[in-house]
């Protein structure tokens, strides 16, 4: 026996085979346990309970939603709102964090300063206190009974959120006038800066761009009047009726507090990032860009930016998948995102197991999304050869 | 270019370069001046410090900065939760004793493995007989009665103490030659760090109850901690696996050259310098760790967090959340922002050593 045990290859075989043993037999354990329990309780697994009504309503959602809807709704609804918050907080925490980063590594030392109190402020204190102070703070303000309407009465600013006139047509039509609108967006740029429109006249290129806009405005416009809610006027104002505003677009306080939060608290990581990235572009290039005759702003636009992008990619893929796994704090405020809506349903139906992991597969799969679609990006734009170098 | 520039020409050089400089030194100037004005004017020059009720802030006539009375009435209830009264005075020890390990732990003295984890045990022994008692006649109080700082720093040293040996392991584990050891190491830890804390911590305090056994499931704070710990493990793990790969290969041949076993290579040769590599990072994952104990508040746990709010939860103080909020995110702030200036001290001084 003493002589197997010191035959490498048999040792090493034994070591993987008890390791592998141990993970399946905890596995089984647990799913036995749970199956004991599960029937003691009298709860079916599987996921038929998808069909059945939840019962209980969210409190803001991009799709329509009332409790006698199904809990596979729920679920989406749930997952949309995490996107959407993710989506805008994170965008706008990386306008802001490159801003900062780039006060922070300024000649003038007041952007300096202003720079690096914003950094120590809000990345040492943590998300969630952050959170539900900016919570506090917006439901604080005035009441729907006081709010000025701005622009015209079409904006109100209360404390039961922001209400903005927007248009009655439905989910579907409004997100694909949405994406309608940012392709032809992107379509107009890529005219204007694409390497294969280089070659072309600027005469036909407008024209294209035209083209493109005009286009993108019929079909906007169609598919707007295909979506509108049957007997509704086209424009959706918000009113004050009684206590309260009804009508327009409301942004309620819960969503505005996660998005301010996660927008600030990024922010400040973002700016990290950026400064290291704008302290890792070499001297020489900056100088050979004055040497050449650029100003300070093409400077930063066309040398200092890019090369910076470029060096932290890697640390700012990491950055954006941290950053949407804090969405799921909105449970703090009781904003309906997708780990508000599994924990509720969990407590509401019981059906444990299904629904963590389906919370780890949302998880996984949005981070894994966005490491991935980044990563491309990373491998089609990350510095070659000798362009980084001193 | 001369080494002493003159005052005047480091402001201007620094301040007024160019007019758009200047534009910029103004803007931010008038907005500081703004925002410190308005902070001082709140929290120090319109602010009421003393008096023993609400009453003080509510009165006609009454400054309307910043109601300090809600801290100077409840700042017991902040920091040590439902702590009984009397016994508070062990908590406030208990943190120091914590306190104290901590910036032990920071000189380099005590940069060894059996020196750290002697300071932690006996920093942790200490602080856990304090907060528990039951022996030395002091009154026995049950982890359910933690609250406050001092159950925060709980949580937070128990996750560091559990979670730092668990990395290193895994790390091993993840680096192993074996396919069936790293591959599913691998995995987990990928799995792991895509998941929220959140998500973890409310796997532990929910779900483990439903899959295992009796016997295995102990308190829920326990799981909890557990669950912290594996999280923090995951991100260690691959911190310290960077570090590995720094350490140049020649290490590792030269010390199998000399003969060394796998142990003693791992732990004369490798560790220290893996440690060393980085440092700066597992400082950082401290920080970030530090910040995130105060999410068991959706747990349910009355932390800081909570016993913050319970302190203007009454009728009473609820106009002064303001208030009890900032001085909470002091407390963080002070730990927090002490503990990265650390960090980057010691990157500093590890970079200038490495030249």
């Amino acid at each position: 026996m003493y002589g197997l045990l010191n035959n490498q290859k048999i040792r090493n075989n034994a070591i993987q085979i008890i390791f592998v043993s141990m993970i399946v037999a905890v596995l089984l354990v647990s799913f036995l346990t749970a199956k004991a329990n599960l029937d003691a309780q009298g709860i079916t697994s599987g996921f038929g309970f998808f069909e059945r009504a939840t019962g209980w309503d969210v409190s803001f959602s991009l799709l329509e939603f009332k409790p006698s809807d199904s809990y596979l709704r729920v679920l989406i609804v749930g997952f949309l709102n995490s996107l959407f918050v993710g989506a805008i907080a994170l965008s706008l925490a990386t306008v802001f964090g490159v801003t900062v980063g780039a006060m922070r590594t300024s000649a003038n030392a007041m952007a300096r300063l202003a720079g690096t109190m914003y950094v120590e402020t809000f990345r040492n204190v943590p998300l969630i206190l952050q959170l539900i102070f900016w919570y506090a703070l917006l439901l604080e303000l005035p009441h729907p009974k006081k709010a000025a309407g701005l622009l015209g009465d079409n904006l109100f600013v209360s404390g039961r959120g922001i209400y903005l006139t927007g248009l009655n047509v439905n989910a579907l039509s409004a997100f694909l006038a949405i994406m309608l609108f940012l392709v032809a967006a992107f379509l107009v740029v890529w005219i204007a800066k694409g390497k294969k429109f280089q070659k072309s006249e600027p005469e036909n290129r407008r024209r294209l761009q035209w083209l493109t806009i005009g286009g993108a405005a019929v079909f906007i416009a169609v598919i707007l009047y295909v979506g509108r809610i049957p007997e509704t006027e086209i424009l959706n104002i918000p009113r004050l009726k009684g206590l309260n505003i009804k009508g327009g677009i409301r942004a309620t306080p819960e969503l505005l507090a996660c998005i301010v939060a996660i927008t600030i608290y990024g922010t400040g990581y973002i700016a990290e990032i950026m400064r290291a990235g704008f302290n890792a572009v070499p001297k020489g290039q900056v100088e050979a860009g004055s040497a050449v005759g650029l100003r300070s702003g093409q400077i930063f636009w066309r040398i200092r930016l890019p090369l910076a992008v470029r060096t932290v990619m890697p640390t700012l893929i990491n950055q954006y998948v941290w950053l949407f796994k804090a969405t799921s704090i909105g449970i703090a405020v009781g904003f309906a995102d997708y780990f508000f809506v599994i924990s509720t349903s969990i407590n509401q139906s019981g059906q444990t197991l299904e629904l963590i992991a389906l919370l780890m597969l949302g998880f996984l799969s949005v981070n894994y999304t966005i490491a991935w679609v980044l990563n491309r990006v990373n491998d089609a734009i990350k510095l070659k050869g000798t362009q980084n170098r001193a | 270019m001369s080494a002493e520039v003159s005052f005047g020409r480091k402001v201007r050089r620094d301040f007024f370069a160019t007019p758009l400089d200047s534009v910029i030194t103004l803007a931010f100037s008038a907005l500081l001046i703004y925002l410190l004005y308005g902070v001082l004017s709140w929290g120090i020059f319109n602010a009421i410090w003393g008096g023993d009720s609400a009453d003080v802030c509510r009165a006609d006539g009454a400054k309307h900065g910043a109601c300090w009375t809600v801290i100077n009435v409840r700042w017991r209830l902040i920091l040590f939760g439902l702590y009984p009264y009397e016994e508070q005075w062990r908590s406030a020890i208990a943190c120091m004793v914590i306190l104290v390990t901590a910036v032990l732990s920071c000189i380099p003295y005590f940069w060894t493995g059996k020196r750290l984890a002697l300071t932690w045990i006996s920093g942790f022994a200490a602080f856990y007989l304090l907060m528990k008692g039951g022996i030395l006649g002091l009154p026995l109080v049950v982890e359910r009665d933690w609250g406050g700082l001092s159950l925060t720093v709980f949580i937070f040293s128990s996750v560091a103490m559990i979670g730092m040996p668990m990395s290193i392991v895994i790390a091993l584990m993840r680096r192993s030659k074996l396919p069936l050891i790293a591959r599913p190491t691998a995995f987990l830890i990928d799995v792991t760090r895509s998941l929220p804390l959140l998500s973890i911590m409310f796997t532990a305090a929910v779900v483990i109850p439903f899959v295992l056994p009796q016997w295995l499931q102990g308190d829920k704070l326990y799981r909890i901690i557990i669950g912290f710990a594996i999280f923090f493990a995951a991100y260690q793990a691959e911190i310290i696996r960077g570090g590995f790969q720094a350490v140049p290969s020649g290490q590792e041949e030269a010390s199998a050259a000399l003969g060394l076993n796998y142990w003693q290579n791992l732990w004369y040769i490798m560790l220290p310098q893996v440690f060393r590599a980085a440092l700066p990072p597992t400082i950082n994952q401290f920080v970030i760790t530090f910040k995130e104990t105060s999410l068991v508040v959706l747990i349910g746990f009355f932390e800081v967090l909570a016993s913050g709010a319970a302190a203007f939860g009454t009728a009473e103080w609820k106009f002064a959340y303001k208030e009890v909020y900032v001085f909470v995110g002091l407390i963080f702030f002070v730990f927090v922002l002490s503990l990265s200036r650390y960090g980057a001290y010691l990157e500093r001084r590890l970079s200038v050593e490495q030249r």
